[in-house]
């Protein structure tokens, strides 16, 4: 089969787990990929843990990550680092809440797109595409704090040798 | 048409706009509840039923005038709808109409794991399922085409992976029209005595004979070639799932669930030298093609149990049944700090009440701190379920069992055991609590008949928990706030359980995620009222 990326987005029900997923999902499909995305989300506005599973390339079967087969591991809450650390790959990449600092966040609730911006720095889709994907998603009048929070995430991201994430 | 990443549901709910569906109605229940959402978007015209009976007759009216219709509930809603489901077999339909049934293998948000296909199986209801978004458009349009033929309802079943999952698909062009809904008598086909059901039954089952003739050579059913050595058949969301743990093997996907092509399954085994089945949740392929005397190998009894993934097939196709690594340790919701039903869960620990519960938001009241929840079983049981424990325990105890349901669950079946509660009451009376919020809380903030909203959160009449209780004769039917006096509601809650009373608590506070929402429709309501329905909007 022809190589897939596999991201898992993990977080605590209210953080906007589901939406980045969404967002990154959308950007795969802008790019021209085929995209899947899984989520369970049947109690997620109670706190509860959600994670949400994107995958895209040539052609995607199922549309869930297989477990330890994660390229990349989206944490959006610190509680959930060490549970959900299993989905990653051998040398997969964690991307953790405390990858940027939050006190320098634009606005506290745009760590998920700032963390899509660490993200993005390590997947071959060209900017334009993800603040396309992140403006369709979210509306007008909070699109300058998010943009804020990508360009932040991915330009952190570009910064940090391998080693350090 | 252009491609678009979209949910398993939203591609159902928009199949049936561009199929022309006259009528959706359901019920709200995880993994089904955006379908009815969607469709009423797009501009379908969309409805919640009380429950999910209700939903499926009026449906049934609708189709029986010749319109084509959508219900949708998920899984343990097709129990609640399963006596018309039986029946409408026998009647069958003139214009198209199609159940969706949505399982949640793995219990992501349900209360068992029940397999719909066996409803298809019991009932003789045709069944098609979809494994994508492209497949749950295309299999919905035909399904409605099937039932226009066969004048026969259609289930089609669907799987929280493939109403959740969003993956791309295209819509097609619009269906022609369906005739224009209008009255044909046909008392021997519609009126279940049992002179007409004797024939309807031999009926239906020449049908279904049919049907399984077209099934036989479904183009709906894929076949990918394999190196011959293993052949697995698969269904729904496990066919991805097999494709990717299993490059090598041939494959035989179902989709015709019902009536189960056997003869195109025994000539795919025959081709292959070893031929598993692989279905998520119950063996029901298998103990089909078993009884057609079929060579073929189950799963392995543990794989029976939640969802399939790629690794579990992996597993499946090894024979390996060694113990699989546990799931990653999730942490369980609980109720909002802010909810309103703190204070009630409070007081019920508190007084130590044995609590017969019901299904909603407020089963989380389970959960530590409280732990202030003894049974939950099905939507409405909390009232039959605390008169039983009333009828037999010793005084004392039955002093302390309450009856707590929330207001959406209310109308859809609690109020049977209300009329149930003033008709056997116990000796020591019963306590019924109904913590109305305003809204069906869990499933996402759906109206219901209480909210005095319809789906599209417009006018529509409004159904009273109080002056339904007052109505039954109940005793004592009060109204609180638990959040503005806690204390009060703590010396009712004692008095009422000490006396002989029937009593209905009505602990009224909207959900504090849907507070802004609730205002902001009601104010729209008030608006257009106040410009007689005639201002621009």
């Amino acid at each position: 089969m022809s190589h897939i990326v596999n991201v898992v987005v993990a977080g605590l029900g209210g953080q906007g787990a589901i939406k980045a997923s969404d967002i990154l999902a959308d950007a795969a499909c802008r790019a021209g990929h085929d995209v899947k995305k899984a989520e369970i989300h049947g109690m997620s506005q109670r706190g509860g843990s959600v994670t949400s599973d994107v995958r895209y390339g040539k052609k995607v079967l199922s549309p869930m990550v297989p477990h330890g087969e994660a390229d990349f591991l989206v944490v959006l809450s610190p509680d959930q680092v060490e549970v959900q650390r299993p989905v990653l790959r051998p040398h997969g990449i964690l991307i953790g809440p405390d990858f940027v600092d939050e006190n320098e966040l634009p606005n506290k609730r745009s760590l998920n797109v700032a963390l899509l911006g660490a993200l993005s720095h390590h997947l071959d889709i060209p900017e334009a595409i993800w603040m396309e994907a992140v403006h369709a998603a979210l509306p007008k009048r909070l699109h300058e704090v998010n943009d804020r929070a990508f360009r932040m995430g991915r330009e952190k991201a570009a910064a940090t040798p391998r080693h350090h994430r | 048409m252009q491609r678009q990443l979209m949910s398993g549901d939203e591609a159902v709910a928009f199949a049936a706009v561009d199929a022309g569906v006259a009528l959706g109605t359901g019920y709200p229940g995880t993994p089904s509840t955006e379908i009815l959402e969607t469709f009423a978007e797009a501009g379908g015209h969309a409805q919640w039923a009380p429950n999910e009976k209700v939903a499926f007759e009026v449906g049934l009216g609708a189709a029986f005038a010749g319109a084509r219709v959508l219900v949708t509930m998920k899984h343990v809603g097709v129990n609640v709808a399963a006596d018309p489901l039986f029946t409408s077999a026998y009647t069958g339909v003139s214009g198209a109409f199609v159940l969706v049934a949505a399982d949640d293998p793995g219990m992501s948000s349900s209360q068992n794991e029940q397999d719909s296909r066996r409803y298809a199986v019991a009932a003789g209801i045709p069944m098609i399922e979809p494994s994508n978004s492209q497949e749950a458009y295309d299999f919905l349009q035909a399904a409605l085409s099937l039932s226009e033929r066969f004048k026969l309802p259609v289930m089609l079943r669907m799987t929280t992976r493939v109403c959740h999952s969003k993956t791309l698909m295209e819509r097609r062009p619009p269906l022609p029209a369906a005739p224009a809904p209008h009255f044909v008598r046909d008392i021997a086909g519609r009126v279940m005595v049992p002179g007409y059901a004797r024939p309807a039954h031999k009926r239906l089952r020449e049908r279904l004979a049919e049907i399984l003739k077209e099934n036989e050579a479904s183009p709906l059913n894929a076949e990918h070639p394999g190196d011959g050595k293993l052949g697995i058949v698969t269904n729904g969301i496990a066919y991805k799932h097999v494709l990717e743990a299993a490059p090598q093997a041939s494959v035989l996907r179902i989709a015709t669930i019902h009536p189960f092509p056997v003869e195109r399954v025994r000539a795919f085994a025959k081709s292959v030298e070893r031929c598993m089945i692989i279905e998520e949740g119950d063996p029901v392929f298998f103990e089909q093609a078993r009884a057609a005397g079929i060579p073929v190998e189950n799963k392995p009894e543990m794989f029976r149990f939640g969802e399939l993934s790629v690794e579990r097939v992996r597993r499946i196709v090894a024979g390996d049944v060694s113990p699989e690594p546990p799931p990653p340790r999730a942490t369980p919701p609980r109720l909002c700090d802010a909810c309103p039903y703190h204070p009630v869960y409070d007081t019920l620990r508190r007084l130590d009440c044995i609590v017969a519960g019901d299904i909603g938001c407020y089963t989380l009241g389970v959960m530590e701190p409280y732990r202030a929840m003894d049974s939950c079983v099905a939507m409405g049981a909390s009232i039959g379920v605390g008169l039983g424990l009333r009828h037999v325990l010793p005084e004392a105890e039955a002093r302390r069992v309450v009856s707590i349901i929330g207001d959406s669950t209310f109308v859809h079946t609690g109020v049977n055991g209300l009329i149930e509660m003033i008709y056997n009451p116990p000796a020591t009376g019963h306590v019924l609590i109904v913590l109305d919020n305003g809204t069906t809380a869990m499933t996402g903030q759906q109206e219901h008949p209480g909210t005095g909203r319809s789906l599209d959160h417009d006018a529509a009449g409004k159904f009273s928990i109080e002056g339904f209780a007052r109505a039954c004769g109940v005793d004592q039917v009060d109204i609180v706030d638990p959040v503005a006096d806690p204390k009060g509601f703590e010396e009712l809650l004692k008095n009422r359980l000490a006396s002989n009373d029937l009593s209905v608590v009505v602990a009224r506070k909207p959900c504090i995620l849907a507070a802004a929402d609730i205002r902001g429709w009601d104010k729209q309501i008030a608006e257009k009222a106040a410009c007689g329905g005639g201002c621009p909007t």
